[in-house]
């Protein structure tokens, strides 16, 4: 019989290994799922995993990787503060979203202004929108004590629904066929976000993106916030004894994942996107969830959570096109990282001992 | 503007039962102490299950037993997750709802556009007949009487039972419950199993009954809102059935505005059912220490037996 025995103190080798060992484990159970839909698992996985950075086309798709890492990297940056102090936002899809109306509203209401103050000024605005709609929640919990898992997500639903008011209605294109869909940026350099060296898929937002990384790192390895934030997780009572006030960490955390999720939104909507339309959100802030969980919250390890999510995004795109097969099936194969990474986790703070039944 | 109170009534029901059903089995979920946040994706994955059964076998009711046994096996995942392996039960229901919707979209993209066989409607001796009365409450399908019948017999458990007893002693103090000898883990898996196989029905009943058909992505918050509405209930049967249904009189409200053209974009109202779930946790929650009394105590805590 297997037991669990508790370590005294985690394993740093398993909080290195176990991520390892979950996406392994799903290359192995995403292979017999290829199989159960009729297709060759060692191709699959081979295109998923290996064609988007080493295989023939892997000039285009080294790109793509990047284009799709950058948002999820930023997002997952600003909620892995949170998960540390236990606080739950799992809305960054609607301050994704917020950050993209907002930001891109204001570049469109300055149209068609050329003045090298139009993209700054709509970052400020992006980030502040996502900013602005986490902060709901946080003020919910702090005043009313609602949950912010719930209030959070619940904004998810209305920021959607704001976003088809918005290109349906004021932010639509005077100049368009009708369509619900606003402005492109494109067509308006001083608000456009263009990939800065042709090919490469580096657009701002990568650059900002490798700048929050460096900057979280020091923050939660050498600042007090950082601290603080892994004090409020780890011991609760002990922060509040320390000083640490639960409300203004509820707002800090809330706070800065919502302006991270937003300015992404806005990066990815005056670039990559390249307009406001009703099917612009892709669903990066739930798979950030994912990508700050396989990082362990820490920010070189969601640097390289994030490129290989978003090799698994570029690898399901090839699986598409190529063995055709429903653009879901790579959805599924990322729930089921996420699930063996909760599953192999129990080995950082417990070890496995096998016993005899009769030696009870 | 022309909105009938008696057709608004009845449908107010059809749209309430999804979220009634996965909402009473949260509600056993959580009094046995554990937190499934992943009710949207059993939800939806019971949804599209129970219409592949459905519309193979041609029988609605395959439909919603295939649904409750697809939830309750999505649920042992979370369960072997929480309670075998010890993980953090908010990020495993997260897990479960994003691997429920990815999932339930690869086994359903051949399964959009076709409609469901119908569900019959009850008969309650031509009672159906009666002018306001009928129409309301006697002109609707088995599942809507199946999710009140449920309270009723959730409620009778919890209250008057020794099982009941049981499982809300595990979930206020699990390691009171285990030194008297229950088996904590094995209760929280049924209760878990339950709460997976109610949700799956929630999620069958608006593929098969509500929408009728399968789209992607279709539960669009539904299960959240129904974990909403076990903290509205304050963990308390009854008012399962309030929540639920004062959200789906919003739901269709909003839905005749739209469909009379009351002057205000679409988009708008469909934010109603989602502003007004917020709402309602606002006010339940306010009062900090009513709200802790009513909540499990040990709810969402992780349980290793030393021994």
């Amino acid at each position: 019989m297997i037991r669990l025995e508790p370590r005294t103190n985690p394993s740093q080798a398993m909080i290195i290994l176990t991520p390892i060992l979950a996406v392994l484990a799903t290359m192995v159970v995403g292979g017999i799922l290829f199989v159960t839909l009729g297709k060759n698992p060692f191709e699959a996985i081979r295109m998923i995993f290996w064609d988007p950075l080493l295989g023939e086309h892997a000039f285009y798709y080294r790109g793509q990787i990047l284009v799709k890492a950058a948002p999820l990297i930023m997002i997952a940056l600003g909620l892995s503060f949170g998960f540390r102090a236990g606080i739950w936002n799992i809305g960054a899809e609607g301050q994704f979203i917020m950050g993209a109306v907002i930001g891109g509203a204001t570049g469109l209401a300055l149209y068609p202004l050329n003045s090298f103050i139009v993209f700054p000024l709509m970052i400020v605005m992006g980030a502040l929108g996502g900013f602005l709609w986490a902060m709901i929640p946080a003020f919910l919990k702090i005043r009313f004590n609602a949950n912010e898992i719930l209030v959070s997500l619940m904004l998810v639903y209305v920021a959607f629904n704001f976003l088809i008011g918005m290109v349906t209605g004021p932010l639509r294109n005077p100049d368009g066929f009708n369509f619900p869909e606003s402005r492109s940026f494109q067509d308006f350099p001083a608000a456009h976000n263009p990939e800065l060296w042709a090919g490469t898929g580096i657009h701002l937002g990568v650059l900002f993106t490798l700048g929050f990384v460096i900057l979280a790192y020091i923050m939660i390895t050498r600042h007090i916030f950082g601290f603080n934030v892994r004090l409020a997780g780890q011991a609760p009572r002990a922060a509040k004894f320390a000083g640490v006030s639960p409300n203004k960490m509820i707002a800090i955390c809330l706070g800065l994942s919502g302006a991270l999720a937003g300015m992404a939104g806005l990066f990815e909507v005056t670039g990559p996107a390249g307009k406001l339309t009703t099917t612009f959100p892709l669903g990066y802030g739930f798979t950030a969830i994912i990508v700050a969980f396989l990082g362990r919250l820490h920010p070189i390890g969601i640097l390289l959570a994030g490129l290989l999510m978003a090799v698994t995004y570029v690898g399901g795109d090839i699986i598409q096109s190529q063995l055709s097969l429903p653009k879901a099936s790579i959805q599924v194969f990322q729930g089921m990282l996420l699930f063996f990474l909760l599953a192999v986790d129990v080995l950082v703070n417990f070890r496995l001992r096998i016993s005899k039944r009769n030696s009870k | 503007m022309d909105i009938s109170i008696v057709s608004l009534l009845a449908t107010l029901i059809v749209a309430a039962t999804p979220i009634l059903l996965a909402a009473t089995g949260e509600l056993i979920v959580e009094k046995s102490g554990v937190l499934n946040l992943g009710v949207e994706g059993m939800m939806i994955i019971g949804a599209i299950c129970g219409f592949i059964a459905a519309v193979n076998t041609d029988s609605p009711l395959i439909g919603f037993i295939v649904a409750a046994l697809a939830g309750a096996a999505l649920s042992l995942l979370f369960a072997v997750l929480t309670q075998y392996l010890l993980a953090n039960q908010v990020a495993s229901g997260l897990a479960l709802t994003l691997f429920g919707l990815g999932l339930s979209a690869l086994l359903g993209h051949r399964y959009s556009g076709i409609r469901p066989p119908s569900s019959p409607k009850m008969e309650w001796f031509g009672m159906a007949e009666l002018p306001v009365v009928g129409p309301i409450f006697f002109n609707h399908d088995m599942m809507v009487y199946f999710s009140i019948f449920l309270v009723l017999m959730v409620w009778v458990f919890l209250k008057f039972t020794r099982g009941g007893l049981v499982l809300r002693a595990v979930g206020e103090n699990h390691d009171a419950a285990h030194a008297l000898g229950y088996k904590v883990i094995r209760i929280r898996i049924l209760a878990i199993m339950f709460g997976g196989a109610c949700a799956g029905m929630g999620g069958a009943y608006l593929s098969l009954v509500r929408v009728p058909q399968w789209t992607e992505g279709m539960t669009a918050g539904a299960g959240w809102i129904a974990l909403a509405i076990v903290v509205f209930a304050s963990w308390k049967p009854w008012r399962l059935i309030l929540g639920a249904y004062l959200f789906g009189g919003v739901t269709i409200l909003q839905l005749n505005l739209q469909a009379n053209g009351f002057d205000m974009p679409v988009s708008y109202l469909s934010m109603a059912p989602y502003l007004v779930t917020i709402v309602v946790l606002v006010i339940m929650s306010s009062d900090r220490t009513r709200a802790s009394l009513n909540a499990p105590a040990s709810l969402g805590k992780i349980f290793h037996a030393s021994s």
